[in-house]
Order: C-alpha cells, then structure tokens, then sequence
C-alpha cells in the first residue's frame, strides 16, 4: 500500500506528554473526506477463528490430513508471505478524525464477534477429537490449530482488556479462557505497560536472550507480577487474595468451568489436546512479546525513575497483512503511549524502531535463535548508534555482548530513532 | 473535595468517591493515596504524574 503523503506523517501523541517533530507533517485531508481505507479489512481478523473449519473443509477436500496443520501453516507459512506480498502500510487518521473513529461501534463488533466463532471453534474441534475418527496425527494437527486461534485470541482479549468498559474487560477474560491465561489482562495492564523496555519487566525481551530462555522467564514472571498485584490491591481493603474479587481467580475459574464442560462433555479422552492448543496458544503471545522490545531499555533520569514510555522502546511494524489479523498490535508504540487508544485509531510513528518485516516473518525467525540474533543485535546496537550499554541486556550474555561490541562504543545518539537495514 | 486526573487516559480520582475497586474508599484523601499507585484505566501514570481537575 502507498503511503499517502497528505496523512503518513505522524503528528505528536496526543496527552502523553510525548513531543515529537511535527514539522514534517503535512496538512492532513479535510475531516469529512477521510475514509478509513482499512476499515473492511479489519473483518479479514474474524477469518483467524474459522481456521480450524477451513483445515476440515481443506482436508475433506484434497484428502490430505496434512492440512489438519492449517493453523500453523497459516501463521508460519502464509502470514509470512503475504507480508512480503502485500508490503507496507504507514497510512495514519488525521487527528481530527481520531474521536470519532474510536466511537464508532462497528469497530468494536468486528473484535466482540472473534469470540463466539473461537468457542464455536473450539467445541467442534472437542468433539473432532472424541468422535471424529481422526488419527493420532490428524488431532495433533487439529490441537497446533485449534492452539493458533486461542493464541491470537489473546491478541483480541488484549485489544478489549485495555478499555475502560466493563463489559470489553470480561469478554477479554472470556477470550483468555481458552488459554488458560487470565492473569494476562492483570499483568500486561498494570505490570507490563508499567515496567516495560527494562529490566525489571518480564515481558520486555532481552539482547542476546533467545526466544528459548525467554520464554520460561515471561511465563513464570507474568504470572507472579499479576497475583502480586492483586494481592496488593486487595490488601489495600484489608482483604485476602483468596477470594473470587482477585481478578486473577476469577479468570482462572473461568477456565476451570471451561475445561470441566468440556471434559464432561466430551471426555477425559480430549484432555491432552485441550493442554496442548493452551501451551500452544499463550507461546503464541510470548513470542510476539518476544519482538516487541527485544533489548530495547529506558534509561534511568537522577531521580531514580524509569524515563517515560517513548516511541523508541517499542519495535513496530506496518505490514499490512499481520497488522490486520492482530488488530494494529504492530503499532506499539502508539500503544504504550494511549493504552486505551481502539486499534482503529493507532498511529504509526517514524521515529519508532521498525522490525525488518511483518510480526509473522519475525516469529518464525524468533524460533531459530542465531538467525533471530544475526538479524536484530545488529539492529539493536544501530538503534543506540553503537553503545550497546544503553540496551537491556541479558546479564547470562553480558560479558560476551560486551566483549563483542563494547569496545565499539561511539557517543550516544539523542535520537536514536532510526535503524540501519 | 478535589478531583485528579490522569493526563493520558481521563482517569479521574475524586476524593468525595474515591475508587472502592482500587482500596481507596469514598473520603480518601489525595495524599492518603499510594505514592507508587499506577492509573488503573492505563497503567502508564503515577501518582505524581496525575494533574488537579
């Protein structure tokens, strides 16, 4: 997609105390004239939901139980290529028409509906495991699937459990049911987006961290900061966290019901697959908290305090396929800066870091750690103009890095805003 | 009573309501508030950060 020159530009984030170069911004297109060119796109987001159904039909079809894999292949295999394919998409809504297109409903419909065709999803695949006839392969297939929606599920609860209506904060926990990871929406609000870009922060990945090392540190870490929380929260009224008040029980009860329908339901016979789609699932959110601040770190003022949340400690991206499927997620520092901000109205900023290519492409090299390494610490060290000491380093990997690049050292760039390819 | 906002996302704290959710009953003064309290709504301001409304 080209970028219109008349709105591309960024302007400076609104009531985040973020004053960014607006100088380069032209004048944008009169308010009434602005259409929002991705607005029917954002209902390709509901096609993620009805993967396992086209796996069924594709197997039935072509009679290949290859394609009971059709999540995965989607995500690792499709999303990629049509990163590439479709490319780029650095389109922004003027800011005149930014209230209006966060009130507009239709937007939030096209993120409530991915929750009743992910549950209808998820039955059907139950009752594939238990009474289907599929292979042991075949519902291994189904399980990595079934696991690709509940993952990008927690993309849609992410989206809902930022907003301040009560009812977006339960559906988000309805979506996280799946997954087993209803404390997300507790420790990614108010730990995460706290501590995030240091090293204090769990979900913020670190230079020469491996996906693989990451991954048990987020996993134990977010879970810990979220009943940390609570239990602080609660304590605040004199009350113990063992109640169902502590919205990290409550999101798990969910859960516990859940499985138990199901189980009842279908039988004790689903219930490794039911484990499996769930590890598959919330791995799937932590690799895409992998890319997101991969060694990126805010620096320390004389007061002690973390500098603010800037445009620099967020990695984005605009590719057009991926932001469409997670709902502008790639446009994370817009973000971190407005956490209530709908996904319609996220802008892209020039100054962020940018991934080399879409979030689909990016996980996949996440997996493979010394390509992931050759592509980003590179970037990582041009981002802080070569002084890697500015970067969150993983302290396992700090002599080497430091042995590597340390002695490269060159004055820190105020501005480090631009990447080298 | 005095009333103070967060100055990303409109949060308001009122002192006269205060924010039961949050352990801060109706009446809890300002100052009675955490200095380390994160804006509930967006988790991005502090309490020092939050402006008189």
């Amino acid at each position: 997609m080209e970028k219109n020159p008349l709105t591309a530009a960024s302007s400076e984030m609104n009531n985040s105390g973020i004053s960014i170069d607006t100088s380069q911004v032209a004048k944008p297109l009169p308010t009434v004239s602005w259409h929002d060119p991705k607005r029917y796109l954002w209902l390709l987001g509901l096609l993620v939901p009805t993967l396992p159904f086209m796996a069924y039909l594709l197997a039935k079809v072509s009679g290949l139980g290859f394609f009971w894999w059709w999540g995965p292949i989607f995500i690792f295999g499709i999303m990629p290529g049509l990163d590439t394919l479709v490319g780029r998409d650095g389109l922004n809504p003027p800011d005149e028409v930014i209230a209006r297109l966060e009130a507009d409903r239709y937007y939030r419909w096209c993120t409530y509906l991915f929750l009743p065709i992910q549950y209808a999803s998820l039955i059907w695949a139950c009752w594939m495991w238990a009474h289907g006839g599929l292979s042991v392969v075949d519902k291994a297939g189904l399980a990595l699937t079934i696991g690709s929606v509940s993952g990008i599920a927690i993309n849609t609860a992410h989206e809902l459990g930022h907003k301040k209506e009560t009812v977006e904060r339960w559906l988000s926990r309805v979506a996280l049911a799946q997954t087993g990871y209803g404390h997300f929406f507790i420790e990614h609000n108010r730990g995460h987006h706290v501590r995030v870009a240091t090293p204090e922060d769990p979900a913020s990945s670190r230079l020469g961290e491996s996906f693989w090392a990451f991954w048990p540190r987020t996993v134990s870490g977010s879970f810990k900061s979220a009943w940390r929380l609570e239990k602080t929260r609660l304590n605040r009224s004199n009350k113990s966290p063992w109640t169902l008040k502590n919205d990290v029980l409550n999101a798990w009860a969910m859960s516990v019901v859940l499985a138990a329908c199901l189980l009842i339901a279908f039988g004790i016979g689903i219930a490794p697959w039911l484990a499996i789609q769930a590890v598959f699932g919330f791995s799937l959110l932590e690799v895409v908290n992998y890319l997101e601040h991969y060694g990126l770190l805010r620096q320390k003022s004389e007061d002690g305090r973390y500098e603010r949340c800037q445009p620099r400690h967020s990695w984005n991206s605009n590719n057009v396929s991926s932001n469409v499927l997670l709902y502008h997620l790639q446009r994370h520092s817009d973000h971190h800066a407005n956490p209530t901000r709908r996904y319609q109205a996220l802008r892209s900023f020039d100054e962020a870091p940018e991934l080399p290519s879409g979030y689909a492409t990016m996980i996949v090299l996440a997996y493979i750690t010394p390509l992931w390494r050759k592509v980003m610490d590179k970037r990582v060290l041009a981002h802080y103009g070569g002084d890697v000491t500015l970067a969150n380093i993983h302290p396992r990997k700090a002599s080497k890095i430091l042995r590597r690049y340390g002695n490269k050292s060159m004055p820190s760039n105020e501005n480090p805003g631009s990447v080298a390819a | 009573m005095t009333a103070y906002k967060c100055p990303v996302c409109d949060y308001k704290y009122d002192e006269e309501i205060g924010d039961l959710r949050e352990g801060y009953p109706p009446g809890t003064k300002w100052e009675d508030v955490q200095d380390n309290w994160t804006c509930p709504d967006c988790g991005v301001r502090e309490k020092v950060d939050f402006v008189q409304d």
